[in-house]
């Protein structure tokens, strides 16, 4: 009598660690979710601070083009074409703001120092939001390779999370203290 | 917004993520967000008004050193309500792999956590084997900050996963505002000059074995060299072995006041930080560069990135007080090369200053509350059923 007893208790406890490994997993997935749509937001905000600059008139015409060009592409990609999308932003805005003289001249205009803080700040936060992002997917992928959690499907159909991989370096002259 | 830090180590006792925490907290507050602190300190401890304090602190062994750490029942029952009381946007938690208070806000908080990470000590066994208990808390951080590329790259071979750095902070412009006191300076002796040092006397890491095994070589070549040191520990110890003629040279101050502190490093002709090891950042070359103090440093691997590879301070091999005596005295002999090294240095030490940290670490704050509109709370600890529905989706 007394095996089954132990036998309800072993259920009752590998009961309990499948649920807290599924909270868990459950967490890790909603972070994900968290972190991608913070990428998101700062993704956008980049192209949409891009597009600003790039129609002030406060750029030479070349630059504007340029920066005007990635920026719109950026924002209206397809999902597919997406990372390449915004790495070549990347590459523009690192392009149109090689040298520091780029920087001082546009802080001299007027309004040109809003268009300056606006943008750093967020070529600051793009690798920042890219790096909590793969960051909580290597975590939920460290969990879900437990073999515990593939034999009992703990994932349920959540797809497995994949890592964002662009080009998003800032331009070094953005992103120094003044 | 609503901003919950944590610190883990006795709030009355100085130490460096302490410092960090409170300046940090300060500046946040100065730019006009709500800030609350739980620290361990006793309920008689006086604290300043963002401090909650969480319970007194018990000195126990741990990593390699006695840590006033905060832990139990009691403490964690109080930081549930703290939680619970704040509602904060963001939980900021400072060394969450310490086994204080920062791990137990990570276990009972959900929703934004940001975490520092400002130790840096290579795999050790203890830190494997905490890594099943600690992991699935640690799961719940949004965003990893670490102090230093050195102290991410620990954290990556620690627990996988990556990192933004964001260096810690000083307050530039109170070094650069000290006024210089003429008896610390030594530039009117002729093969003169005067080395500074800070830190405690009678801890081997922080070097000063090496100074002063330097230090007769340097007189030799230079006889007005005087070195001056600042910091506790035993005196006599420290001199010991050493000729009566050296030990005239050598000037103990004690332990001196952050404006003190200061004013030395405004003083002195050349900073020296002969550590050894154990530093994951290097805060102080930072203030002596502030101070537009010459620096002239081991080279660790945190030093060198804090002196920019080399560009802003002078580097020598770790422990080699040969080299370290030749780097100083052709240093003192070669005024143009200090005044390049100030140059340098001030140049280099802006991005340190707490106006740009603080701003680094609010854009984190506010890339993770952008994604999360929730806002930390409990962990709702027992959602059984929701555990049990969760296979759904």
């Amino acid at each position: 009598m007394s095996i089954w007893i132990w036998v309800a208790f072993a259920v009752v406890l590998v009961g309990l660690y499948l649920s807290w490994t599924a909270g868990r997993l459950d967490r890790l997935h909603a972070r994900i979710d968290a972190a991608r749509a913070g990428l998101d937001a700062q993704l956008l905000r980049r192209a949409s601070a891009t597009l600003e600059l790039s129609t002030s008139t406060l750029l030479d015409p070349a630059a504007s083009v340029v920066l005007y060009q990635a920026a719109h592409g950026a924002r209206t990609a397809s999902e597919e074409r997406r990372e390449l999308a915004e790495s070549e932003l990347s590459q523009a805005l690192r392009a149109v703001f090689a040298e520091p003289e780029q920087v001082k001249e546009l802080r001299a205009l007027v309004g040109g120092e809003e268009y300056v803080v606006e943008l750093s700040s967020a070529v600051r936060r793009v690798p920042m939001a890219r790096t909590f992002h793969n960051d909580s997917v290597r975590a939920a992928r460290a969990v879900r390779r437990h073999r515990i959690v593939r034999i009992f499907r703990l994932a349920g159909y959540a797809p497995f999370p994949q890592t964002v991989e662009i080009d998003d370096e800032a331009p070094p002259v953005l992103v120094a203290p003044a | 917004m609503r901003i919950g830090i944590v610190c883990p180590y006795a709030w009355d006792v100085p130490g460096g993520v302490q410092f960090h925490v409170r300046d940090l907290a300060e500046h946040l507050i100065r730019l006009g967000h709500e800030v609350s602190v739980l620290a361990p300190a006793d309920d008689d401890t006086p604290v300043p008004p963002y401090v909650v304090p969480a319970g007194r602190a018990v000195p126990v062994p741990y990593n390699g050193s006695v840590a006033r750490l905060t832990f139990g029942f009691l403490s964690a029952a109080r930081v549930r309500r703290w939680l619970h009381e704040g509602a904060f946007d963001v939980l900021h938690i400072h060394e969450p792999v310490a086994p204080s208070l920062s791990l137990l806000a990570c276990w009972a908080a959900s929703g934004p956590i940001v975490a520092t990470f400002h130790t840096s000590n290579p795999r050790s066994r203890v830190m494997v084997a905490a890594e099943p208990i600690v992991q699935p808390a640690l799961e719940k951080i949004s965003a990893r900050i670490a102090v230093s590329e050195y102290a991410r790259r620990t954290l990556v071979e620690h627990f996988g996963g990556d990192a933004v750095v964001i260096p810690n902070g000083v307050d530039v412009g109170f070094f650069a505002r000290a006024e210089p006191r003429p008896e610390w300076s030594g530039a009117d002796v002729p093969d003169g000059g005067t080395i500074g040092f800070v830190g405690r006397i009678n801890e081997p890491r922080k070097g000063l074995p090496t100074l002063l095994e330097a230090l007769p070589r340097i007189l030799a070549a230079r006889p007005g060299v005087r070195l001056l040191v600042a910091g506790r520990g035993d005196e006599e110890e420290a001199v010991k072995g050493l000729p009566a003629e050296v030990r005239a040279r050598i000037e103990f101050l004690g332990m001196v006041s952050d404006e003190e502190k200061a004013a030395l490093l405004r003083s002195v002709d050349l900073y020296v930080a002969p550590n050894t090891g154990g530093e994951s950042f290097g805060i102080i070359l930072v203030e002596a560069m502030s101070a537009n103090a010459p620096v002239l440093a081991s080279d660790l691997d945190a030093f060198r990135q804090v002196l920019d590879g080399g560009a802003a301070g002078e580097l020598f091999p770790v422990e080699d007080a040969e080299a370290l005596a030749d780097a100083a005295v052709r240093l003192l002999g070669d005024p143009e090369r200090l005044a390049e090294l100030r140059e340098a240095g001030s140049r280099h030490v802006r991005r340190f200053d707490w106006e740009t940290v603080a701003a680094d670490i609010l854009s984190v704050y506010e890339t993770v509350t952008t994604g999360a509109a929730a806002i930390v709370g409990e962990d709702p600890g027992g959602g059984w059923r929701a555990r049990l529905g969760l296979a759904r989706d």
